[in-house]
């Protein structure tokens, strides 16, 4: 290996401990959104209003779930491709990706716009407060890592696949991943057990 | 293009861990969704079902579209450090919070006193 070589490698190396002490960190923070939704999933925190059971259409959340699983795979196909040299194919996956996001993303805001429209918004119980920000909150990285993705793909539109890009692909899409991994928490926790109640 | 150089040192995972890992998460959120619907056990039984079926995905994505933690002792470290913290939090809060709720009742100390005879041996 080249002394170049070496150095890119070390550089990336450090990047992706630096992205991933960011994901740990931000586990942490939904560890604490997640526990506020445990304690205020209750009848004292519902207050009298609705609960997840009477809220929740668990087929719609299935949809999403659906959406942003695919996503997950096909991003890691679009990072498969990338260091395989297959720029059309990685190309063609990462807009699929974008796609698959930016649907989730449009559902849930959908679902949000109804909640509220329906008087449910968050400032009508301490459980709709704790769902809102967990569910927002997760909402919000799906925005960053969407205007993200637009950003490489846009670059990789622009020019040739590089050493780095595909680096910096790799980061994406462990951070995408990451974003998957904490919805099937909300999915599971936040919708199906928090539905049932 | 030319190939990455780097191959040696981070060997793409194959395409068929992607297949298998990308078929098991959509196995698993599938059993959990319709248990849940369809309630094939108690209430009780299901809550530990579910958060089982979800750690079960959590181990199939991390081996499967994750592959990372291949010669980064940090990245386990910094894993393991946050699993801790996370445990606690979330532990710690439903603990505290579910006896604050059970002393908190709301019950006259009389009925309180009954009732603490009746269900504790108190």
């Amino acid at each position: 290996m080249t002394t170049r070589a070496k150095e890119i490698a070390e550089t990336q190396e450090r990047k992706s401990l630096g992205l991933w002490v960011y994901l740990m960190t931000d586990c942490m923070l939904f560890g604490a959104l997640f526990a506020t939704f445990a304690t205020l999933n209750t009848h004292v925190g519902v207050f009298g209003g609705p609960s997840g059971a009477d809220l929740f259409n668990l087929k719609f959340v299935l949809v999403e779930t659906m959406l942003l699983l695919t996503s997950s795979f096909t991003i890691g196909l679009a990072y498969l491709c990338a260091t395989r040299g297959f720029k059309a194919q990685s190309m063609f996956w990462l807009i699929s990706t974008f796609l698959l996001g930016a649907s989730f993303l449009a559902l849930e805001l959908w679902e949000f716009n109804q909640l509220a429209a329906e008087g449910h918004g968050w400032w009508s119980s301490a459980f709709l407060s704790a769902y809102f920000v967990l569910v927002g909150t997760h909402g919000a990285h799906i925005a960053v890592g969407l205007i993200w993705m637009a950003v490489v793909i846009f670059r990789l539109l622009q020019r040739n696949f590089k050493q780095t890009d595909v680096q910096r692909l790799s980061l994406l899409s462990l951070f995408w991943h990451f974003l998957d991994i904490i919805w099937i928490f909300i999915f599971s926790f936040v919708y199906l057990i928090g539905g049932m109640s | 293009m030319k190939k990455p150089q780097l191959e040696n040192r981070h060997s793409p995972a194959p395409f068929l861990a992607y297949i298998i890992g990308f078929v098991l998460s959509i196995v698993t959120t599938l059993a959990a969704y319709f248990i849940t619907v369809k309630r094939l056990w108690t209430a009780d039984a299901l809550i530990y079902i579910i958060l089982s079926l979800a750690v079960v995905q959590l181990i199939v994505q991390i081996v499967f579209f994750l592959h990372i933690g291949r010669g980064s002792r940090w990245k386990a470290i910094s894993f393991y450090f946050m699993l801790f913290v996370v445990l606690i939090i979330v532990i710690g809060t439903i603990w505290i919070m579910h006896n604050l709720n059970y002393n908190m009742m709301d019950m006259s100390p009389a009925e309180m006193k009954e009732y603490m005879h009746a269900n504790e041996g108190i």
